[in-house]
Parts: C-alpha cells; structure tokens; sequence
C-alpha cells in the first residue's frame, strides 16, 4: 500500500465510481502507471488510449455529446500542449468534465526547478478552468468537489495530481 | 475530382438513420438535411473531427456514425488513426474530403499535397478497409456496399478545392446552431440530454 501521506490509486478509482465515470481517455505519465493497472481490471471501465492529449478533448466531447460521462487523464505538459482543443471541444461545446492532470515538477513550497509546474496554474487561471490540488487520500474528496463543478459550469475542470512518485508509482 | 456538394448528394441518398458529422462538408450538407442527428460543428479545433466521430461511435454502438473529416485535419492529427483502429468501432465511417490544400486560409498546399495516400496511411494505422475515390461514377458505384459493411472505414475523397479568400469576419455564416446547441440537440434526440 502507500504510505498514509500519498494518494492512493483506489482513492482515485473510488471517486470515479462514485462520480459515475464511463470512459477514462488518457495518456501514460509517471504518476499513473499504478491507476492505469486498476482501470485495465475493471470490465465496466472504458479506456481510450490517445497519442496527443489534445486528442482526448475531442474524443471526451464526441463520448459526451453521445451520452457517456468521460474523464480525462492527462499530465500537466499535455494539458499545455493542448491549449486550443481545450478552448474549442471542451469549453466550446460545454462539456461538463473532469481532467486529472499529474502536476509534474510539483513540489508544495513552490521552488521548483521544472518550468512544467511553473506554468501549470499561470496556464489555467489564463484559460479561466477552476482547478483543485489534490495531494494524498485526506485530499481526495476534492476531486468529487470538481465534478459537482464541471456539472454546474458545464465545462472542464481540473484536478491536479500533486503526488509524483509517490502512491501512482509504487 | 469530385464536388464535394456532389458526393454528398450521392450519400444523402444511402444516409438512412446515421449521425452525420459534416465536418469540412458542413455549408453544403446543411442544405440537404439539418435534424437533430446532423452535426454540424464548424471548425472547434482544427484536427479534433476525428476524435468526436470516435467518441460518438463508442457512446452510440448502435447508430453508424459518419463524419466527413479533411486531410489538413489528419495531418494535423495522425496519431488518432492510431487511437481509432485500436477501439475500432464498427459503426464508424470515416470519410475524409482531400482538396490538397488549406482552403479557408487562402489555398495554401498542404505539406506533400501530390504525393499522400491517406488510404495507405489508414490502412497502416489498422482500419480494417480503406478507399480511395477520385470520380464520381465510381465512389457512387461503391458507396452502398461501403456502407453496408461493418466498419471501422476509411474512405479518401478527392475534391476541388473552394478557396476562400474573404476575411474570417465578414464571410456569410452558414451555419443555423452553435456548436454547444448541436450538442445539445443531439444528446436529447438520442435520449441523453
């Protein structure tokens, strides 16, 4: 198991449960290998695998549009990367979702030597996306926090993963 | 070459009940059906029609799900060929409008215009079966068995391009709906919403 101090990827899995998730479209990231391997197992979770996260927008929004209830699980370098299929399949169509993005170069005090976590929430308070820090299991409600969110603004909304190398990569 | 308003008057023919994504054929599919499973959505994010079209299939296993999507629009995003053989869903027809150029920008060559064979390309990825059409007769000759086979299919078009050289802000809007509100429709037209 993790330690008490991470977060766990059964935590993870039991949000999505509870928050009614369908399909998981994702891109591997050092965080996430371990919830990858507990997603394989679940017969009644979808994964859709992309080559560019951008491609999860509108793969997202095309799972939406049709009647599904998509999460997206990305990396902060991804997120960057896909700047304008944010803006226009998921802010633009209004899809109400929520991107788990593995905060790389995270370091809680701030001082970090990685300029992808230097520009993660400069990036999205740019784009107007509500965005909550999750860190270990005490933190995992928050991310049920976000789905209630993306519901009310019918929009993306983000978690971020602050916990690299730590209960996602055991 | 073909007209792209030609072959889609060929295909509204064979439509039946599929979800239609026009994609890069939206100004001329408008005027020939524009119901609630109709889908035109602009231009969203260039490189993104793919990917909707595969979602929508996955969501919707029994409705066919055809989209008209554009080679600048898979150059632009190669790797979903990748992402959409792997699902491979048998509702998807993929058909893509290859005019070699960037068309709403002036008529810009596409890089390699002459020399890609999108079909191959699909075909490589992992589709199942892969066309190609550059006339007419024949794509009409062929479109029903296309369609009648399970997919996932991907059909390469050869179109004159319509260049268009007005600046963005003063071109005629052809569209009727916003994209949020074609999606909206669509999810309550098939019980979602």
């Amino acid at each position: 198991m993790a330690d008490a101090g991470a977060l766990s990827p059964e935590t993870v899995m039991r949000q999505m449960k509870q928050n009614g998730v369908t399909d998981v479209v994702w891109l591997p990231d050092s965080e996430t290998n371990w919830l990858f391997l507990l997603m394989q197992a679940d017969p009644d979770l979808r994964l859709v695998g992309v080559t560019r996260e951008g491609h999860a927008c509108s793969i997202s929004a095309g799972l939406f549009a049709g009647g599904r209830k998509p999460m997206m699980l990305i990396q902060n370098t991804g997120m960057m990367e896909s700047g304008d299929s944010i803006r226009g399949w998921l802010m633009g169509l209004k899809v109400p979702i929520v991107l788990m993005v593995g905060y790389r170069g995270y370091t809680r005090h701030g001082v970090n030597t990685d300029t992808a976590a230097t520009y993660t929430e400069r990036f999205l308070m740019a784009f107007g996306i509500p965005f909550f820090l999750v860190e270990n299991d005490a933190d995992s409600d928050r991310i049920s926090v976000a789905f209630k969110e993306a519901e009310k603004i019918q929009g993306p909304v983000v978690v971020l993963v602050g916990d690299e190398y730590h209960g996602f990569n055991r | 070459m073909m007209h792209t308003a030609d072959l889609l008057k060929v295909f509204a023919q064979h439509r039946g009940d599929a979800i239609v994504i026009s994609g890069r054929g939206g100004r001329h599919w408008i005027g020939l059906s524009d119901t609630t499973l109709d889908v035109p959505l602009g231009d969203p994010a260039m490189g993104g029609h793919s990917g909707f079209g595969l979602g929508l299939a996955l969501a919707q296993p029994d409705k066919r799900v055809v989209l008209f999507d554009s080679e600048g629009d898979i150059l632009m995003s190669m790797g979903q060929l990748a992402t959409i053989a792997e699902q491979a869903p048998a509702n998807f027809y993929h058909f893509i409008l290859d005019n070699e150029v960037y068309a709403t920008t002036g008529g810009q060559p596409v890089p390699n215009a002459k020399r890609m064979d999108y079909a191959t390309i699909a075909r490589g990825a992992g589709y199942p079966r892969a066309f190609n059409f550059s006339e007419l007769d024949a794509f009409s000759a062929e479109l029903p068995g296309i369609l009648k086979a399970p997919g996932p299919v991907f059909v390469a078009l050869k179109v004159w391009p319509e260049v268009e050289n007005t600046p963005i802000g003063q071109r005629v809007r052809w569209r009727k709906r916003s994209s949020d509100q074609v999606v909206r429709d669509l999810r309550e037209a098939l019980g979602a919403g």
